[in-house]
């Protein structure tokens, strides 16, 4: 928590300066109303006095008030700048640095969570500075000054205000240790309860498929149990947190008075009306040392949720980001759309085995290279390592010549398109999407031309408002082929020296599928282009193809090589199309 | 359908549409707890009324005292008060825990129940309602919108009766004391009440913008992380850091507005206190010089001032949040009442181990809605023990004519028979127990992979389980998980899209059921193991009727019967060979993959 206040600036740091002072400002006048008060009182009692007397202090004491409405206008105002100030520069902060992190970073903390710690963690932070700021610099100074003003009085007064303290902190303390864990685990049953109904809802065909739904309605009802459970024992024992802490504070004015009437009478004539007057005054500070405290105690309460979510923060911010930038940001060798592998192994961080071992090929400007291989042979991996979301293990990657670490990122990128296999969409425009990215004065034309290629100017044409069709967060509004299309398009508009394809195919029919590799070959004659794909029909005629199994480079050449060489390929062959398919394709 | 709008973010100023009649609502169902509740009024009554007699006794205990400045102070009469008033100190905080405490259980018993009506209701839904729904929406019912009810019933049924014994009580003793006095402390407490309500309306407004702000970054962040590789790859890092901090920007200025505005009312308050503080003591001072109150009733006046100010803001707060309340009482109750599933009665039934599954579509029509149809005519004719293929571009209704057969939707017109029975003489129940399906979507929960297989299934041993994984692959690939079948499967794990597939397969399998439909099943397989699974399938299910759809044409190359779906239609039909030959729109299809 305290490391993340080291985030705010000076200007901040000077706010917080001020509003001590104010704040200071502000005990003074609270602590100086009870004298005033004293005042009126003794003036009350005093008989022949006349109203001009009362109306002396009187405004006096509402001057002090509105003195201490002033300032804390304005210690509100400064801890509303700095918590939003802090929690403005900590988003982004963060926001920056996810940004920067690769596939490793981002799969160690799940996307879900990243998102979390950038949205509700930093709310949270924000609530807490804003309201806890002005109660960390008050309480205690409130409670000092509060103390010696009272201090000297009376001691059985002092007393009295003491175990009422000591009794409501004793109380807010047993409260919390038994509520607060209870508290976190709401959070959790809540989600629980969330996650169950979430369940029943994706699965509903399955669901009544199997006709479970009373499996279903029984799971839900035990997680419902259990959460009310939990919420009823903390609700009951919060219930007593307000009349318990009326009884103190009434039970404590009831007591200093009653005390009063002993010293009272105890007291000599003169002092009497005196010590009446004082009787009055202490029960309104004995109030805010009280108040006080209770205000020390609410930081104990609310600082753990917030350090929660301070580490949580953290973490992120501290992150060492494995994949470190080049500085190679122009072309220094004379191959353009080149790719060479040599002898890349590579191994999920905190994994026992190789991802990939040894692969080496070379693939040249223009040629179009398949990888094909079983579910987990490693192919989408290996094509992953280009764009650098993983760093190899060991072995080195050229593209155009150059090791892919040397490269300035955005300039290795800017070689690249990339289609992943679930296509991305962000909210915006269907034009929007398929310049995502690219330099500002793209024209019209070349977005309508790449949607061409990509087989999607049908479909868009067909949009209420075409290229200027909303795009609904997730692309929710079209469909997963829609959506594809979309992002090879994104990719064709890009202009890339090398394409890559991560089985973007599959969500495509034959026909799609095949006009639109027919389109962009003649689109792009120059082009490299790396296909990942499942069907034999779409790699049939590459240049390379490469087949892997379990990790490693098992075949690599033309279908009708690999037919003869390669038992994995002609397996994976066979099982899509017979034998004289083969021999006549 | 997809929706747009996000439901509305800001759950502050939310009104219901009918803000009486979601309250009736309400009130009726809290039929059964009417009881419990008055009783909780009552304690509720009783503790604020003691809390008004409070000061009132404090008055003549300084009274008391007063009197006795000069002649000394009756100390049997002082001990008897303090007594009496630390019993109504004592019964005041006892009723009002028994009041919050009868609330509480109130509260959680109603939720419980709204929560499991709701998940009941969820299953009695014919799924014709999920189509304009998002999963979202029902979510949001569930928890958001049933726990603003239960926060509402258990603070402000207690603390607005509260508050209103205590401000009609609190007016009464004051006029009852000194009208003067009372009307002092009245005006001097509205005054900042008004300045209260002004900066409340204010502050409202920031509040609304800074969730919208906030709703907006959280969209942008959620956009951004989840899209990270194609943001990189696209150089798209400025973009979104512009975006970004033009969105920061705007919630930075909403939310130190909302939050300065909000953080006014305690300081007003308290300005309020003391500025009603200083007016009951100037005019009680005139009045006391009169000769017309005593000090003992100025002192009543100072507690007077602090408990009137407290009920109204009590109030108010209680007033937004009935309002939120109704609005939520209000969707729970329009979820609860949409129209349900009819309740099937007297219906025949086919048993699971006689049925043959000669199934047949006569003349069936359907559309999700009334004006678009999708499935026109279709009638096909299929044989017990045949492997039914259907191939077709999507939209073609592949995927609507499993939802007929399952009964998941109902034609609009025609029929559909199994075993020469109309499937509307049998109930969805029996109907589901004929068929194993396995969908595109593979549907896992969160539990063991043991777990996830057996599913509800009644009498599987792990033997059973453990060769469905064989013979679908998994087997092995399960062993080498940290803990082997009891691995729990939850969202970010290393299991792959068609591995899930596999294991929705398996569990399938373990149904038994004579009827097999697999909707886009092993689409994310590979051919090697597809075809595997495939051979393993045709063993399980000899002589019973399949259903395949499938994008693949070698998933489908061996089945007895194509069937080429276009436009709700059957365009052609036979098996590979006979459609081959035909050189229609299907050998086109499966031609185009040895084109270039």
């Amino acid at each position: 928590m305290i490391k993340l206040l080291k985030r705010l600036g000076k200007k901040e740091w000077l706010l917080v300066l001020c509003s001590t002072i104010f704040i200071i400002g502000q005990v003074y006048l609270d602590l100086k109303l009870p004298d005033y008060m004293t005042e009126i009182t003794t003036f009350l009692q005093q008989k022949g006095s006349t109203i001009k007397d009362v109306l002396i202090p009187g405004s006096k004491m509402i001057l002090c008030a509105l003195g201490s409405l002033t300032s804390s206008f304005i210690v509100g105002y400064f801890a509303a700048t700095i918590a939003s100030t802090l929690s403005k520069t900590i988003r982004k902060d963060v926001f920056q640095k996810v940004l920067d992190f690769g596939m490793e970073e981002i799969n160690r903390f799940s996307t879900g969570s990243l998102i979390t710690r950038t949205t509700n963690d930093i709310t949270q932070i924000q609530t807490v500075i804003s309201i806890g700021l002005q109660l960390i610099i008050k309480a205690p100074i409130l409670a000092v000054w509060a103390i010696y003003k009272i201090a000297g009085k009376a001691w059985q007064w002092s007393l009295a205000t003491g175990i009422a303290t000591l009794v409501l902190l004793t109380l807010i303390t047993i409260l919390v240790t038994l509520v607060m864990p209870k508290f976190k685990k709401i959070q959790s049953l809540t989600d629980n309860l969330n996650k169950i109904t979430r369940e029943n809802l994706t699965g509903i065909r399955v669901i009544r498929a199997f006709n479970a739904e009373s499996y279903q309605e029984n799971k839900f009802n035990e997680a419902n149990n259990e959460l009310t459970n939990t919420n009823l024992f903390t609700q009951r024992l919060m219930a007593s947190m307000s009349p318990i802490m009326n009884l103190v504070m009434s039970g404590l004015t009831l007591s200093i008075y009653f005390i009063g009437a002993y010293l009272i009478e105890a007291a000599n004539l003169m002092d009497k009306i005196n010590v009446f007057s004082n009787m009055v005054v202490f029960s309104a500070y004995a109030m805010q040392v009280v108040m006080a405290f209770m205000m020390l105690a609410m930081i104990f309460f609310i600082y753990p949720r917030a350090s929660v979510s301070a580490k949580r923060i953290l973490e992120v911010l501290n992150t060492n980001i494995n994949i470190k930038n080049g500085k190679i940001s122009k072309d220094i060798t004379k191959e353009t759309g080149t790719i060479e592998f040599v002898d890349v192994s590579f191994r999920y961080p905190d994994a026992e085995e190789c991802m990939l071992e040894n692969i080496s090929f070379k693939i040249n400007k223009g040629e179009i290279v398949a990888f094909i291989g079983s579910t987990g042979s490693g192919k989408s991996t290996l094509i992953n390592l280009i764009p650098r979301f993983y760093d190899v293990t060991s072995g080195t990657i050229l593209v155009d010549g150059v090791d892919i670490r040397e490269y300035n990122q955005e300039y290795l990128y800017s070689k690249l398109g990339y289609i992943p296999q679930k296509a991305v969409m962000f909210s915006g425009t269907v034009g929007y999407n398929i310049s995502y990215g690219a330099k500002k004065n793209i024209q019209k034309n070349k977005i309508i031309e790449s949607l061409k290629v990509a087989q999607g100017y049908d479909f868009v044409s067909k949009m209420p408002e075409k290229l200027k069709s909303h795009i609904a967060q997730g692309g929710t509004n079209i469909s997963g082929g829609q959506k594809q299309r979309l992002a090879i398009a994104r990719a064709i508009t890009k202009n890339p020296e090398i394409y890559i394809f991560d089985d973007s195919f599959s969500a495509l029919d034959y026909k799609t599928d095949l006009s639109l590799r027919k389109e962009l070959k003649q689109y792009t004659k120059d082009a490299t282009i790396l296909i990942v794909a499942q069907r034999i029909g779409t790699i049939i005629n590459a240049d390379k193809i490469v087949v892997l199994e379990n990790g490693k480079m098992v075949g690599l050449g033309k279908h009708k090589d690999l037919l003869k060489t390669c038992q994995v390929y002609k397996e994976i062959a066979l099982s899509q199309l017979s034998k004289e398919e083969l021999e006549n394709a | 359908m997809p929706s747009f709008g996000k439901g509305s973010v800001n759950k502050i100023a939310e009104k219901p549409k009918d803000f009486k009649d979601s309250i009736k609502k309400l009130i009726k169902s809290l039929n059964s707890y009417s009881k419990l509740i008055s009783l909780a009024i009552v304690l509720a009554i009783l503790s604020s009324i003691l809390t008004i007699i409070g000061p009132d006794k404090i008055q003549d205990f300084t009274n008391e005292i007063l009197n006795g400045l000069i002649s000394g102070i009756d100390f049997t009469k002082i001990v008897n008060m303090a007594i009496f008033l630390i019993i109504i100190y004592l019964l005041s905080s006892i009723f009002g825990y028994l009041q919050g405490f009868i609330m509480a259980t109130v509260t959680n018993k109603f939720t419980k129940e709204l929560r499991n009506n709701i998940a009941q209701k969820i299953n009695k839904l014919p799924l014709r309602y999920f189509d304009n729904t998002t999963y979202g929406d029902v979510l949001s019912r569930v928890t958001n919108d049933v726990d603003t009810l239960g926060q509402t019933m258990n603070n402000s049924i207690g603390s607005l009766v509260g508050a209103i014994v205590l401000f009609i009580g609190v007016i009464i003793m004051m006029f009852i004391n000194n009208w003067m006095m009372a009307l002092t402390a009245i005006f001097s407490t509205f005054i900042g009440f008004i300045l209260m309500t002004i900066i409340m309306k204010k502050s409202q407004k920031y509040f609304n913008t800074q969730q919208n702000e906030l709703g907006r970054i959280n969209g942008h962040i959620e956009e951004i992380y989840s899209g990270h590789n194609v943001v990189k790859v696209y150089n798209g890092v400025k973009d979104a850091n512009k975006k970004f901090d033009d969105i920061n920007k705007k919630l930075f200025i909403s939310s130190k507005k909302s939050q300065f505005l909000s953080g006014l009312m305690h300081p007003i308050m308290a300005f309020i206190g003391n500025f009603g503080y200083v007016a009951i003591c100037v005019v009680g001072a005139m009045l006391v010089i009169e000769n017309k109150i005593s000090i003992g009733s100025i002192v009543a006046f100072m507690i007077y001032v602090r408990l009137f100010s407290s009920p109204l803001t009590t109030m108010a707060q209680a007033a937004t949040q009935l309002q939120s309340a109704a609005a939520a009482s209000e969707r729970v109750f329009k979820f609860l009442e949409e129209k349900e599933m009819p309740i099937e009665k007297d219906r025949k039934n086919l048993d699971k181990i006689q049925v043959k599954g000669n199934i047949s579509f006569e003349h069936v029509k359907f559309g999700y809605n009334k004006n678009k149809t999708i499935i026109k005519d279709f009638n096909v004719k299929i044989k017990s023990g045949q492997k039914i293929a259907i191939v077709g571009p999507t939209g073609a209704g592949k995927t609507t004519l499993v939802n007929l057969l399952m009964k998941f939707y109902e034609t609009n017109s025609g029929d559909i028979k199994i075993d020469n029975i109309s499937i509307k003489d049998l109930t969805r129940e029996n109907i589901h127990e004929l068929f194993s399906m396995v969908l595109q979507d593979t549907w896992l929960f969160n539990g063991t992979i043991k777990e996830n297989i057996i599913y509800n299934q009644k009498n599987i041993t792990f033997k059973e389980v453990e060769k469905a994984c064989q013979i679908v692959g998994l087997d092995h690939f399960i062993r080498t998980l940290p803990k082997g079948y009891n691995t729990v499967i939850n969202d970010a794990d290393s299991i792959s899209s068609g591995q899930k597939q596999l294991l929705t397969i398996a569990r399938s399998m373990l149904e038994k059921a004579p009827l097999l439909i697999l909707d886009e099943a092993t689409s994310s397989v590979d051919t090697r193991t597809e075809e595997l699974v495939q051979k393993a399938m045709d063993k399980l299910t000899e002589g019973r009727t399949s259903f395949i759809i499938a994008h693949r044409l070698s998933t489908i190359k061996n089945a007895d019967l194509i069937l080429v779906l276009k436009d709700g239609d059957i365009v052609e039909q036979g098996n590979h060979q006979e459609l081959i030959k035909q050189n229609g729109f299907y050998a086109e299809l499966y031609n185009s993959q040895f084109e270039n």
